[in-house]
């Protein structure tokens, strides 16, 4: 007799397809978990090494109260590290287990971090297009199927937004400020614009996770879409700055009713990602040395806390 | 943890020369903050696990705005119409109050911590005289920031207790650390004139009782971390009016540039 019971795998893709919240005890897909685990653990790593660029600038910020909005800033940062590190280890892996893969070079962060960061304006760049950038990735993960990671990406996102509003400040005083400081700005922009349009990924035909992805609602919008709409919201908002970005081909699309723009220099994005960005080697070294050289202070932690365990028990059982 | 005051229960109201011998005070706190603030942000993506950059980028954080509240006062003090950026970023080396112990380099993550406990020993105990003072700006400032200081002193205590009484390699490099640092701790507690003079108008503490009341607190912390307290150790002065060592002019070149290249904007 034919049996009407569902497989595992179609209950549980019907239960995405409801937009039911996958969770930890949940049954899933081998293959769904490790994507996941790339994703969240990518993304983790991200905020993670994305500390540097910034930092770079918090000793020599040009006023008091912009070093302590760029010290917030990377706190914020450290801490989305940590919700989204908790995140992947409720799929089953470890922190340690992830930060092996970042330091050995299997896992991957955003190719974003791998430009240098030349000038203050850089830290306006860096808020104002690659947080907005961000953004737009981020806010349709706050309904991505994975409970865990929807939830962190909620507190994540209120967090990113003000950072982005903050960026755009800075740009908008430089912009207002004198002639030497919106050259900054201009000269900045025409350095992290087309870098922070490869942070939507390959184009969608040379993207072959997206499929599934969305199949199982991991991802609700294709590289390609989220290009599009970064585009057409940033645009407005560097004329209105005074600036201009750097691609000739941008021109209103009437029919479209969006901006036309240039192609990616997608041979620069998969030189990025394979490693060879400028500061691909320096990234990955700060964070393999602060790892190792720190070993010691995470070792003493641990020893000592067993001591102090040791003599508690010692204490009642005396 | 309260301690009893040092400050009179009743001071005499502040003459104008003691208001001008504020300033000077004043812009020390502000500049030994901004400076330590400085040193702990360098270890921003540097520290040894995630938990504790975001503590000592916390710790930089509470630091900064505790020298800008200082900055603003300063400012208001002096009258002159200079800003908290003018005085932070405008001041040459030589100008700078902070004492010798904050612009020490961060070295390894004991030296941060020492250099960070000797000073929250201090800072900690100062703040809780100051909020009792009478002068209301300063009380008012040290009321915020003494919250944060019990943060920051519990936070390098407990880092004190895990070197000293972690791992053979832990111990070695804090004794090391406390060997290369100890001798700017005498600093804090030793008035300049500009000190002893507020201190007999009641509106600094008591620097006896506060050196008595942060040893103690050093005692207590190293007595847990097993280990002795260094005796005999002769202590450098100078940083408090404005003789630094080498390390303070290259921090800062690195801090006051953009000011420096573009002067007079806005950022």
């Amino acid at each position: 007799m034919e049996t009407l019971e569902l497989t595992q795998e179609e209950q549980f893709q019907a239960r995405i397809d409801a937009d039911v919240r996958i969770e930890p005890k949940d049954w899933m897909p081998e293959a769904y978990r490790k994507t996941l685990i790339r994703q969240i653990s990518q993304h983790a790593h991200s905020e993670l090494v994305g500390m540097l660029p910034e930092g770079n600038w918090i000793t020599r910020a040009p006023s008091l109260k912009r070093k302590s909005i760029l010290l917030a800033k990377v706190q914020d940062e450290a801490g989305h590290g940590l919700y989204l590190y908790s995140a992947a280890e409720t799929l089953g892996t470890t922190r340690d287990q992830m930060l092996a893969d970042l330091h050995s070079g299997k896992a991957k962060y955003s190719s974003i971090f791998n430009y240098p960061t030349l000038s203050w304006a850089d830290m306006g760049c860096v808020g104002w297009l690659v947080d907005g950038a961000a953004i737009l990735n981020q806010v349709p993960l706050c309904r991505t199927s994975y409970g865990p990671y929807a939830r962190a990406m909620v507190r994540v996102c209120k967090e990113e937004s003000f950072h982005q509003r903050q960026g755009f400040e800075i740009m908008q005083t430089l912009c207002e400020g004198a002639p030497e400081q919106k050259a900054m700005a201009q000269e900045a922009l025409n350095r992290w614009w087309w870098p922070t349009l490869m942070m939507f990924g390959p184009a969608d035909a040379d993207s072959p996770n997206t499929e599934q992805s969305m199949k199982w609602r991991i991802k609700r919008f294709t590289n390609d879409e989220l290009r599009q709409k970064f585009v057409d919201m940033m645009v407005p908002q560097a004329e209105f700055l005074g600036l201009t970005v750097p691609d000739e081909k941008v021109r209103w699309n009437e029919e479209r009713q969006a901006y036309d723009f240039g192609e990616v220099n997608w041979e620069e994005f998969w030189n990025v990602v394979k490693g060879n960005g400028l500061c691909n080697q320096e990234r990955l070294q700060a964070r393999v040395d602060a790892w190792e050289e720190g070993a010691w202070v995470r070792e003493a932690a641990l020893a000592h806390a067993a001591k102090r365990a040791g003599r508690e028990l010692a204490k009642s059982a005396a | 943890m309260m301690t009893d005051s040092t400050m009179p229960a009743h001071a005499p109201a502040a003459t104008p020369e003691t208001q001008a011998q504020l300033l000077p005070f004043v812009l020390q706190l502000a500049d030994t903050s901004l400076i330590l603030a400085h040193r702990l942000s360098e270890w921003c993506g540097h520290g040894p696990i995630l938990e504790q950059d975001l503590a000592m980028a916390n710790i930089a954080l509470d630091l900064l705005g505790e020298a800008r509240s200082y900055y603003q006062y300063a400012a208001e003090l002096e009258g002159k119409g200079r800003t908290e950026d003018d005085l932070a970023y405008l001041r040459p080396a030589v100008e700078y109050r902070n004492p010798l112990l904050v612009e020490q380099p961060n070295g390894d993550f004991a030296h941060t911590i020492v250099r960070q406990f000797i000073y929250d020993a201090f800072h900690y105990h100062l703040l809780l005289q100051l909020q009792q003072g009478p002068d209301a700006q300063l009380a008012a400032i040290a009321e915020k920031s003494v919250k944060e200081a019990a943060y920051h002193i519990k936070w390098s205590s407990e880092w004190v207790i895990r070197l000293g009484d972690g791992t053979d390699e832990s111990r070695q490099r804090i004794e090391k650390a406390i060997r290369n640092l100890w001798r700017f701790g005498g600093e804090l507690t030793t008035s300049t004139s500009t000190e002893q003079a507020l201190q007999a108008a009641g509106l600094v503490p008591n620097y006896t009782a506060l050196r008595q009341q942060m040893e103690a607190h050093v005692a207590r912390v190293f007595e847990e971390a097993t280990l002795p307290v260094p005796e005999g150790v002769f202590m450098q002065q100078g940083g408090k009016d404005g003789r630094h060592s080498e390390h303070l002019g290259y921090l800062l070149a690195e801090l006051q540039y953009l000011q420096r290249t573009y002067p007079g904007l806005q950022w």
